[in-house]
């Protein structure tokens, strides 16, 4: 009987759980760490997009969009990097609308869904509280591209971070039902936090390299600035759940798969159109 | 939300311009109304300084009163500055 060849792995793949953990080298684990970057934004954007003519008032509307559109901005400049470095022709356009839900590399946080107007706010408050101290440390990145993308975006994220800071102080020093909305809405998304500051391979790959950030290294700080604006809202922190981990490898919660769906099917149903 | 009070937003154009009036927000307190009215009118560069002022604190002319109030204005032309022959070189008037 003739033997049958092996399946063949990709090439950087080591065998056992190489779906886990792709080998590591310079350009490829730079084009990862983009993808991480980039999809963060663009998750978010897009979940934010949902508040759309939703929102309580048209203020309230315009400001989400406003969020929105700035980290879909950043995605853009993340994402299109990515393609560069990639070097196999794709732009941001086909990493973000033709990648399946298994190759996003966002964190769970980001594509929980909206929920209420607490639940968004305390998602967006975790996230951008984040992110704003992510950027500030990639402002030194020796990427000149991350480096310049920080700059512009920290300003961004600093306003994203004061007014959803703001609404958590607003709900939790509220009424009483705002208050039971901001409580749950920052219980549901607690457990999601430990992965943002998660240093697996990849994370310390690139922080050893000066491209990214070392995310331990401001944990402090973010724990500060959250304690700091819940105690202005009156609110206790949330008991510690268990941590749900493995955007940044691809294992996702069922939500983003939707998601995609929609954020993707125009472009997949009529590729290439313009307008 | 309807029971939010209104705040009518100035937005100042450039620096050295006066702060002129854009429109109104809804927001729960002035510090929120500075980031509605931020969101609302300044997305497009169109400022660099906003001020908000509660609706209910501005004190407006009472339209029924019109004729008194702005008709007397009208045949009083000479009022404009527009009588006096400006030099070639005077720039900005």
């Amino acid at each position: 009987m003739a033997s049958t060849p092996p399946i063949d792995l990709p090439s950087h793949a080591t065998g056992a759980g190489a779906f886990d953990t792709p080998a590591l080298d310079e350009g490829g684990a730079l084009f990862e760490y983009l993808l991480r970057l980039g999809d963060d934004s663009l998750i978010l954007g897009q979940r934010l997009s949902e508040w759309c003519g939703h929102a309580a008032s048209v203020e309230v509307d315009l400001s989400l969009a406003n969020v929105a559109l700035d980290l879909i901005g950043q995605a853009t400049h993340f994402l299109g990097h990515a393609g560069k470095v990639e070097g196999k022709g794709r732009d941001g356009d086909a990493l973000a609308f033709r990648r399946d839900v298994l190759d996003f590399r966002n964190c769970l946080l980001v594509e929980q869904p909206n929920g209420d107007f607490g639940r968004t706010m305390a998602r967006q408050f975790l996230f951008s509280t984040w992110q704003r101290l992510l950027f500030r440390q990639l402002l030194g990145s020796t990427d000149e591209l991350i480096a310049g993308v920080a700059e512009k975006a920290v300003k961004e994220v600093t306003y994203h971070q004061e007014l959803s800071g703001e609404w958590i102080i607003r709900l939790g020093d509220g009424t009483e039902e705002s208050r039971r909305r901001i409580e749950d809405g920052l219980a549901w998304n607690w457990r999601f936090i430990p992965e943002l500051f998660e240093m697996d391979d990849l994370a310390a790959f690139m922080a050893e390299r000066g491209i990214g950030a070392d995310l331990a290294g401001f944990r402090a700080d973010f724990d500060a600035v959250v304690s700091a604006v819940l105690a202005e809202a009156t609110l206790e922190p949330p008991p510690d759940q268990r941590p749900i981990l493995g955007g940044r490898r691809g294992h996702h919660s069922e939500h983003l798969g939707h998601l995609l769906c929609t954020m993707q099917f125009l472009p997949r149903t009529y590729p290439d159109s313009t307008w | 939300m309807s029971d939010w009070p209104l705040w009518e937003v100035f937005v100042r154009s450039r620096g050295g311009m006066a702060h002129r009036h854009v429109g109104s927000v809804h927001a729960p307190d002035a510090e929120i109304a500075l980031r509605h009215a931020r969101d609302t009118y300044t997305r497009r560069m169109e400022g660099v300084s906003l001020w908000v002022v509660p609706s209910a604190s501005i004190t407006a002319s009472d339209p029924g009163q019109d004729e008194a109030m702005f008709d007397p204005a009208v045949d009083k032309v000479y009022r404009h500055p527009t009588f006096y022959t400006i030099p070639e070189d005077v720039k900005h008037i």
